[in-house]
Formats: structure tokens, sequence, C-alpha cells
């Protein structure tokens, strides 16, 4: 079956594509750490942030509907979490509302916090989104291997990435085989029938495990981990991990809030 | 020269299924032999135990290396085995490091892994797919990366199981080629006798376990009655040829 790529866009080639991955994974969580440490009312410092993100998003020549669309999937996960906070936190009252004799009140200062939690998400995440859509899933790897992530980390994250197709390709398989033999009846055998399909998913996966792993000692695997080391800095590298950093103190240290 | 030499071999699973049952076998250098049988008859049982994935009572020696575990890293070397599903012999992220990964387990340097990698995939006419991704690629590719995963160690034994299943005709056709090109000595578990007969001057017949015939492909692949009886069929290259 045909998949999309969950790196989609890594493929263009643009500049930013092009960067060593490592200096990219650096860049984009250094970025993350900035945007965290920036007090909520340092307004003007979000813009600066969104600026930086914005150009690389048009360096990449990655469609920004794409990137936009992408950054708000989590939209829902936070404002769920988020919601609740200008309600509960105490201080100066902005509003409120009265039901009977429950009384809903708003603060500014849990404003602020509900404002925090939203920006700083969302610019982590449209972060998080230019990493992988400019960055290759194996090359990415590389650089967290280079980087000294522990190579069973990787090494997890590589089957992952190799194998979460064939598991959905196992899974509409047997969907269509549970699907074409008229799949009904009661709601209790239907939780039995489902029951049963993980059950086997599950076994399917783990003899799949254990026959990847006799194709791995096959070819003289011994529990040693070996990758080849095929990444290269250059000078453009280091122009831009230096201009990123630059420009992040720069937001930090000199904005006025 | 006999590279391979196996006496008296039997095996059982551990849940108590007789798998093989006293196989005595000798393959010259250089030859291709199909192992020929229906399901359940022990042909990938079999392959296995060439490198000493399982272990049954009996005993093999390639290249008179005796197996056993001192000399299981020299031994899996010289066997290349291509699994059926190339999903499992395809576990990287990309085409090269799969193909890079037995070379970097023998420990040779990054230059020599390179090299050899770049030559296998040029023997399997897919050069410069290097950077794709396996999940990317079609079937008949596939099991082109995964011969290519072995090419890239230089083995002197290719042990290929069922290596035309799920293949459209001319991806099979691109796979027969390129293993007839391929000067190693071939075993060759399969159920196609198509492939048997093209690929393999020796056919041996497994059934139940055991050998049932052992003979060159005219003596066997011919004999109809024999096939029969060991649920397989005549090859119909084979009557193609007689007529
Ligand atoms: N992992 C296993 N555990 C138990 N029995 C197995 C296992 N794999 C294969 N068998 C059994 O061993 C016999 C030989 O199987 P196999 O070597 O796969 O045959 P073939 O490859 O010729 O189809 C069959 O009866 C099969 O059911
Ligand atoms: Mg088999």
């Amino acid at each position: 079956m045909e998949h999309s790529f969950i790196d989609r866009y890594s493929y263009l080639e643009s500049f930013i594509h092009k960067l060593d991955p490592r200096i990219k994974i650096i860049s984009f969580f250094s970025f993350i750490l900035f945007v965290v440490l920036t007090p909520p009312t340092s307004w003007s410092s979000f813009g600066l942030y969104f600026a930086l993100i914005l150009f690389i998003a048009i360096l990449s020549k990655v469609p920004l509907s794409f990137i936009l669309k992408r950054s708000l999937v989590i939209a829902p996960f936070v404002l769920m979490i988020a919601i609740f906070i200008p309600f509960f936190k105490p201080g100066e009252v902005a509003g409120g509302y009265s039901f009977g004799s429950f009384r809903l009140t708003l603060t500014y200062s849990g404003l602020v916090i509900f404002w925090n939690v939203l920006i700083k998400s969302w610019l982590s995440v449209l972060s998080m989104i230019m990493l992988s859509s400019t960055t290759k899933f194996p090359d990415l790897l590389k650089g967290l291997e280079k980087l000294k992530i522990p190579k069973v980390m990787i090494l997890i994250l590589s089957f992952m990435y190799r194998y979460i197709f064939v598991l959905v390709d196992e899974v509409m398989r047997m969907k269509r085989a549970r699907d074409s033999r008229n799949f009904g009846g009661s709601k209790f055998w239907q939780i039995k029938t489902i029951g049963n399909m993980i059950g086997t998913l599950f076994m399917r996966t783990y003899e799949r495990a254990e026959r990847v792993y006799v194709a791995m000692v096959s070819r003289g695997f011994s529990g040693e981990i070996k990758t080849i080391d095929d990444l290269h800095l250059t000078i453009r590298d280091f122009c831009f991990l230096s201009l990123i950093i630059l420009y992040l103190i720069f937001t930090r240290l000199w904005v006025v809030p | 020269m006999k590279i391979i030499e196996i006496a008296n071999l039997k095996f059982t699973y551990p849940d108590g299924t007789v798998a093989l049952k006293g196989i005595n076998l000798d393959i010259e250098e250089g030859e291709s032999v199909a192992i020929v049988g229906p399901n359940g008859s022990g042909k990938s049982t079999l392959l296995l135990q060439l490198n000493g994935i399982l272990r049954g009572e009996g005993t093999i020696r390639i290249r008179s290396l005796l197996l056993e575990e001192k000399n299981l890293r020299r031994i899996r070397s010289l066997v290349g085995m291509v699994f059926q599903d190339p999903d499992d012999q395809l576990f990287s992220p990309t085409v090269f490091d799969d193909v890079a990964f037995g070379p970097m387990n023998m420990g040779l340097s990054q230059e020599e892994v390179r090299r050899k990698v770049k030559e296998a995939l040029e023997e399997v006419e897919l050069t410069g797919f290097g950077h794709r991704s396996a999940h990317h690629l079609s079937f008949g590719e596939k099991k082109k990366v995964s011969i290519a995963t072995i090419l890239s160690t230089n083995p002197k034994i290719l042990a290929l199981d069922e290596p035309t299943s799920n293949l459209d005709p001319r991806a099979r056709r691109h796979i027969i080629d390129l293993l007839k090109g391929l000067k190693q000595t071939k075993i060759v578990a399969t159920h196609d006798m198509n492939l048997a007969w093209e690929l393999c001057e020796r056919a041996v017949i497994l059934n139940d376990g055991k050998i049932a015939a052992d003979g060159s492909r005219e003596k066997i692949l011919t004999n109809e009655p024999l096939l029969v009886k060991h649920g397989l069929e005549l090859p119909s290259l084979s009557t193609a040829s007689k007529r």
C-alpha cells in the first residue's frame, strides 16, 4: 500500500533543508528554550519569535498553509488544559458571570497565564514542525545520535519509523477481512471481535519482531549498533546557528517588554 | 569441493513439531540447488539451520567449518540469508543503512562500507536508491534490496527462501535474471517449479521433514509421478523444452 510521508516536505531542497541536522536540532530546541524562558508580558518578544519562524518557513519553501494546519492539531489539547486557568487564578477581577448562586470570575493574572500557555505552546509546536518538515527522519536520527542521544532510543525510533506503516497495513488488512465477512451483530460480539483483532495484531507484531531479529543476527548483529558517520558541518551551518542564537539572545535581552 | 555438508540433521521446534527428520545433503561449491516441497515440509527450517539461527541434532559443515558456537560469526559471513518477507529483512530507515548493516557489523572501515553498498546496489540495478526508505519501495524493489543487503557482505553461499513469492511476472523475471547472474553457491527453497527449473541444475524434494528425492533437475523435475506424489507439479518450462 502507498503511504504519505511522516516527514512530509522534508524532501524539498531549500537552504534550510540542506543544513546539518545537528544544527537544526540545536537551533530549534534553543528556540523553544528561549520562548519558554520569556516572561508572558514581553509582548514584542513573541512578535519577534514569530517573525523568526515565519522567516525560516519562507526560506524553507514549505507551504505556510501546511505549517499552520499542522500547528492547529495540538490546539484542542492545549485549550483543554489552559481554558480553566483564567477562572481559577486569584487576582484582580477582569469580569465574571453569575449562574444563580454560583459565581465564575475571570482574573487578569489568570488571563496572562492563559496567554502564556497558549503562545508558548504554539510557538514551540511551530518550531518542531519546521524541524520535522525540513529534515528527513533518517537524518534527524543521525543528528540525534551525534548529539549523544542513547543508541537504544535511536534504534527504537528508527524501528518505529520503518514499521509503523507495515503495522498500519496489517491493521487495514485485518479490518478488511473482518468487514468483508459482514461484521455486525450484538455489541458484545463486536467488542469481542475487536479484542481478538488486537490480540492477533500483538501476536503478529511479536512474530515479526522475532523474524527481524533473526534477519539482523544473520547479518552479523551481535548487540552492538554501528552506524556510518556521514554528517559534515560546513561554514553555512555555523553561520546559521550563530545568527539564530544571536537573534534569540537579542530578542530576550534587548527588547523592552 | 564440498561447501555444505549436512549429516543426519534432525530438528524439533520448542512446541514439539518435528520439522526435520534426518537430513543428509552435500552441496558442491558453485552449485545451484533447489529445495522444493509443499508448504510446511521444512524448507525454511532447513535454511535457518545453515547459519545457526536454529540448531538441531546432527552436524553441519560450511567449507569444512563445523557449525558450532565459536564458528558462528565466520559462518554467518559465509552464508547470506535472504528471507521470504522483505519487510523482515529491511529494518533500517534507509536502503543505504540496510545494505550497510552487514558490512558495518563486519567491522569494515567507512570507506569500504560505502564502496560495498555502492557495488551491491549496482549489482541489483538500484543505483541511487540509497536514500530511499523501504516503505516507499515496490515489492519487487524491496526484494532486490534484500538481495543487495547480503551481497554487500560478500557471502560464498546464498540461501534464498521463496525468492519469487508475491512477485508480479515482470518483477519475478527481474529477480530470476538477477539471481542467474550471481556466481555464488545457491540454495533456493521454493515451490515455484519454473524458478527451480531455470535457476538450478539440481533439485531436492523435501517432504515432511525428509529428503524424498535428490538429483539433477532433468532427473527430478521431469518426473511427473514423483512430483505429484509429493504435492508438486511439473514445471511448465521443462515440458516446453522437450517439445
Ligand atoms: N516457529 C515455529 N514453531 C513451531 N513450529 C513451526 C515453526 N515454524 C515452522 N513450524 C512448523 O515446522 C514445519 C516446517 O515448517 P517450514 O520450515 O516453515 O516449512 P516450509 O518453509 O517448507 O513451508 C511445519 O509443520 C510448521 O508448521
Ligand atoms: Mg517457508
